[in-house]
């Protein structure tokens, strides 16, 4: 049963089963992207081979029309930002929860809060957001999206960087203190270089989910605080679908993901499954 | 309960006991004990504000608001007071309704379908040596495309004059189907490309956990003459069961907040096929621009998450009694 030719066999066919799998994921994408290089007539007409062309990069990019240059550094500005304050914010209070001497119940108010407002779903947040940054003056502003997406993103950041200042070890904290360290100088020269990795994975994930969130930027922008998610599905909704020039924004927009999944892969990962398993 | 009592009896005890066996604290204890408290409340003070001002002040504020019609002229509203109408008009909401339930259906069949896939392709991957990386790098794609860029591509994918799917399926002879346009396969045609997006997840967290199962265990069962199956059964299976729980409830907690794919692919049709609660919300609230109304939706939304919580929770609680 378990011959070499049989167990060969089954290897050949585990990779059959996952090469499919990856081209059930590839192809759509790929796909996508061509559409991006094609003419709107060469794509109704469903013609398999074509011409590429790069009107439709052209129009989205350059454009008097089109804003997506705008779009695009509103969300570079948008996911800079709100990864900062909120890797800042989340960094201190995860240490301060696990290393200061909070009363437990507080602790567990705390972050219980943070958890069960990570399950809210984004939209009604969006209601709530926008009432109230329209009441203090904020609603179509970038800084109104820096500050909701810093919060949407603040319980998975100060769970995950949780766990990292766990791993830090206490005794190492401990005889810095006997050496008289200061807390900055403690967090600064001990615990900072430790948690780096796991920052940074912690700092893909935020800048991608603020990069990705649609529902929040929808209603909190307009045509010129619009972020690219918000730009793309402006494409699909005029009277006339624009669906080259749709798939061109699409191919634009996905370009930080590959460049984060080529160099952060091991992060990406750590950050996944840590957040879940831990 | 118990150990959290006995665990804070401890801490109190702990703390208790300093004071009462040293004898006098230094000017120097005193200096640092001032110091930590500043640097205590000063490292949670960020996260702390924004939570409240960005959190629970405008949930505050949500709340209050779902008691009020509000209307709008020339960029400013009057409240007028509506006790609990908005909470009665949104029983006899169909639209509501109809989001409620696609949402559930939406849920169950996109997780379930997810759970399934990413645990065949873990299971396959953890069989492979040589080019799991590759498979896990394509395979991790998808988790990284915003939400509305998979709508964009399937609204492409599964177009009924172009798209790919049609062409596909009419090389074997099959009439072409208007996936996203017709009441029967609208919802479905949603659901699977959520299946698409998310099964990564899955896959990923299932891999880890698949890699992190003890090796001994399994040649243990191997010396026992256990078949393939009954390997899965009876070894993987259970072992894998606490990241199945996790990894469920994690994408369950997302599914229900479904809005990007169907703005994009269906906006909701036809008809009322593929309306979700989120999508209900967002017409409601700010399309029709009705802020009580859609503020009284958004608090039963996250009454209802709340509800949601609370039995998972218990059945958790169940799950580790009963262990």
């Amino acid at each position: 049963m378990n011959g070499p030719t049989a167990s060969r066999t089954r290897l050949l066919a585990t990779h059959i089963l996952l090469i499919a799998a990856a081209l059930l994921v590839l192809v759509p994408v790929v796909w996508v992207v061509a559409a991006g290089f094609r003419t709107q007539i060469s794509l109704l007409s469903g013609a398999f081979w074509f011409t590429p062309v790069l009107k439709n990069f052209n129009e989205v990019l350059f454009s008097k029309t089109s804003d997506f240059l705008v779009n695009y550094r509103n969300s570079l500005i948008v996911g800079l930002l709100s990864t900062l304050i909120c890797l800042v914010a989340a960094t201190l209070a995860a240490w301060s929860l696990n290393r200061m001497s909070w009363p437990r119940w507080f602790v567990h108010i705390f972050l219980g809060w943070a958890l069960v407002f990570h399950m809210f779903p984004p939209l009604a947040l969006a209601s709530a957001w926008f009432t109230i940054m329209r009441t203090v003056g904020l609603d179509n502003t970038l800084t109104a999206v820096v500050l909701a997406h810093t919060v949407l993103n603040l319980p998975m950041a100060l769970w995950l960087m949780g766990v990292f200042v766990r791993d830090v070890p206490i005794e190492l904290e401990e005889a810095a203190r006997l050496d008289g360290a200061t807390t900055p100088v403690l967090l600064w020269r001990i615990v900072l270089p430790i948690i780096a990795p796991g920052l940074a994975a912690t700092a893909i994930l935020t800048f991608v989910f603020s990069w990705n969130d649609f529902g929040v930027a929808l209603t909190l922008t307009m045509k010129q605080t619009a972020t690219v998610p918000v730009a793309i599905a402006k494409f699909a909704q005029d009277y006339e679908i624009l669906y080259t020039q749709m798939a061109a924004a699409a191919a634009l927009s996905i370009l930080p993901a590959l460049v984060l999944l080529i160099i952060g892969q091991r992060y990406i990962v750590a950050g996944l499954t840590q957040g879940a398993v831990k | 309960m118990k150990p959290i009592a006995s665990a804070a009896a401890h801490v109190a005890a702990v703390e208790a006991e300093p004071s009462a066996t040293v004898s006098q604290p230094t000017a120097a204890d005193f200096a640092r004990g001032l110091d930590e408290r500043l640097w205590r409340w000063l490292t949670l003070s960020p996260a702390l504000l924004l939570l409240l001002a960005l959190s629970v002040l405008p949930l505050l504020n949500l709340f209050a608001t779902s008691f009020f019609t509000v209307s709008w002229s020339g960029g400013h509203s009057s409240f007028t007071a509506a006790g609990l109408n908005n909470y009665r008009e949104l029983a006899g909401d169909t639209l509501f309704r109809a989001g409620i339930l696609n949402t559930v259906l939406f849920a169950l069949f996109a997780v379930g379908g997810q759970m399934l896939c990413g645990f065949v392709l873990a299971l396959l991957c953890t069989g492979v040596a040589r080019g799991r990386l590759l498979y896990r790098t394509i395979f991790i794609l998808p988790i990284l495309v915003p939400g509305i860029v998979v709508g964009a591509i399937w609204k492409l994918l599964l177009n009924y004059d172009f798209g790919l799917v049609n062409q596909a399926t009419a090389l074997i002879g099959f009439d072409a189907v208007n996936w996203l346009g017709s009441a029967n396969t609208a919802l479905a045609s949603v659901i699977f490309v959520d299946i698409w997006h998310w099964t990564p997840f899955c896959f990923l967290l299932f891999l880890a956990g698949l890699q992190s199962l003890p090796q001994d265990v399994y040649e243990a069962a191997k010396i026992d003459g256990a078949s393939g199956w009954q390997e899965l059964a009876y070894v993987t299976l259970p072992m894998m069961l606490p990241t199945i729980m996790v990894t469920f409830a994690f994408r369950l907690v997302l599914a229900f907040k479904v809005f990007d794919e169907v703005y994009l692919l269906t906006g909701g049709g036809p008809g009322t096929a593929t309306q979700v609660m989120s999508f209900t919300l967002y017409q409601r609230f700010f399309r029709e621009d009705q802020t009580g109304y859609g503020s009284a939706m958004s608090v039963a939304i996250i009454f209802m998450t709340c509800l949601l919580l609370s039995a998972a929770f218990a059945a958790r609680g169940r799950m580790g009694a009963a262990r």
